[in-house]
């Protein structure tokens, strides 16, 4: 595809997308209280899409990511957050 | 108005989609979802073994779960023209009990003989944890000693890059382990290249929230070729889109893919991976 090509397709949702990330920030700051470590790394993430470079998304999911390498002594839930609480 | 029989043209590949399904939790799902699969195209569904919502009292219910996959959901597909097959273990969410996952895995060669069984599946890692390394260990010690295909489920969010290290790690050190008999799945863009370059094959899950979406199922596809890539629902008893597999192909042609380069991703190379299992058989069209 031609890169005027992808714009066509995409540019809509995208453009929407990064409406609700204003906006979910704007609802976030309005509101009371501390922003817990999901923040911290969602804005360290935000700051991903602004370097140069074609691996963006990379960027953005490794700024979410646990970078140890050794196992946890033990699982103490099941779930996960969404990112890495350092 | 009587139509002439030259303006008619013969069904071709370009007029008839097929897919595979190689990861779908189908007792979580309705029928409806079954007919809705088969009406766009589902030749087979592959349904790997699954944490259930909430953690099974004792190996008993895990017995129960290994009939109802490989002798009751067989029947339910049937009954729409779908074939089923299907994986076994015990799923990285109740790997924390080593006990239980000792029972669990004693009784698996009881039923790996059954005819729609590919391997064992989903093995893998959620927290990351040293029981479920152990437990990792045991189900890849299985599927060596019975020469069984391995599906492995990589873990969610802020622990997939980590736990993707260490699955791979231990699929490496295992030298009766071969690579392309193994698929990592739920691979996203900073675990697919590990992934290939080390010689398996890497699933990728289209889920509306988590994991990855159409568009970025592509992108991949386009930045690393589909030469080891599968593609999969896994839809289940939580937000997910069983018709997610077709729905992506149809994305796939809006951004110029061709018919071939499509059946290649969504039929032929699940075919190809899980055919390495003698029972894999696919309905001639």
């Amino acid at each position: 595809m031609t890169r005027q090509q992808v714009i066509d397709l995409y540019f809509m949702e995208a453009r929407a997308k990064l409406i609700d990330i204003g906006a979910f920030i704007d609802r976030v700051e309005r509101a009371s209280g501390e922003e817990d470590f999901r923040m911290k790394a969602f804005r360290s993430a935000l700051t991903e899409l602004s370097k140069g470079g074609s691996h963006k998304a990379k960027g953005v999911l490794m700024a979410f990511s646990d970078p140890t390498t050794e196992p946890i002594p033990a699982a103490t839930t099941k779930a996960a957050a969404g990112a890495w609480p350092a | 108005m009587k139509l002439k029989s030259e303006t008619i043209n013969s069904p071709t590949i370009n007029d008839f989609m097929r897919y595979i399904e190689p990861h779908g939790h189908m007792v979580s799902r309705v029928t409806d979802d079954y007919l809705d699969m088969v009406t766009a195209g589902c030749q087979a569904v592959c349904e790997p073994a699954f944490w259930a919502g909430f953690d099974r009292s004792s190996v008993h219910g895990f017995y129960d779960y290994f009939c109802q996959l490989t002798e009751h959901e067989p029947k339910r597909a049937a009954k729409f023209g779908l074939s089923h097959f299907t994986w076994l273990c015990i799923n990285p969410k109740e790997s924390e009990d080593v006990k239980l996952a000792q029972e669990v895995l004693a009784i698996i060669p009881k039923f790996l003989d059954r005819p729609n069984v590919l391997g064992i599946g989903e093995i893998g890692l959620n927290k990351n944890s040293r029981n479920e390394m152990k437990v990792l260990e045991m189900h890849v010690d299985l599927a060596a000693r019975e020469n069984q295909l391995i599906l492995v489920h990589t873990p969610h969010l802020e622990d997939k890059l980590k736990g993707t290290r260490l699955i791979i790690d231990v699929l490496k050190s295992d030298r009766r382990i071969k690579p392309e008999r193994c698929i990592i799945d739920h691979v996203e863009e900073h675990t697919i290249e590990m992934v290939l370059e080390a010689g398996f094959w890497a699933g990728m899950t289209l889920y509306p929230e988590s994991k990855c979406t159409s568009a970025r199922a592509i992108d991949m596809v386009e930045m690393y070729g589909s030469e080891r890539l599968w593609m999969n629902s896994a839809c289940n008893w939580g937000v997910s889109v069983p018709l997610a597999v077709p729905r992506t192909a149809l994305e796939m042609r809006r951004r110029g893919h061709g018919a071939e380069a499509i059946d290649k991703l969504i039929y032929q190379n699940p075919a190809r991976f899980m055919s390495q299992c003698p029972r894999f058989k696919l309905p001639k069209l």
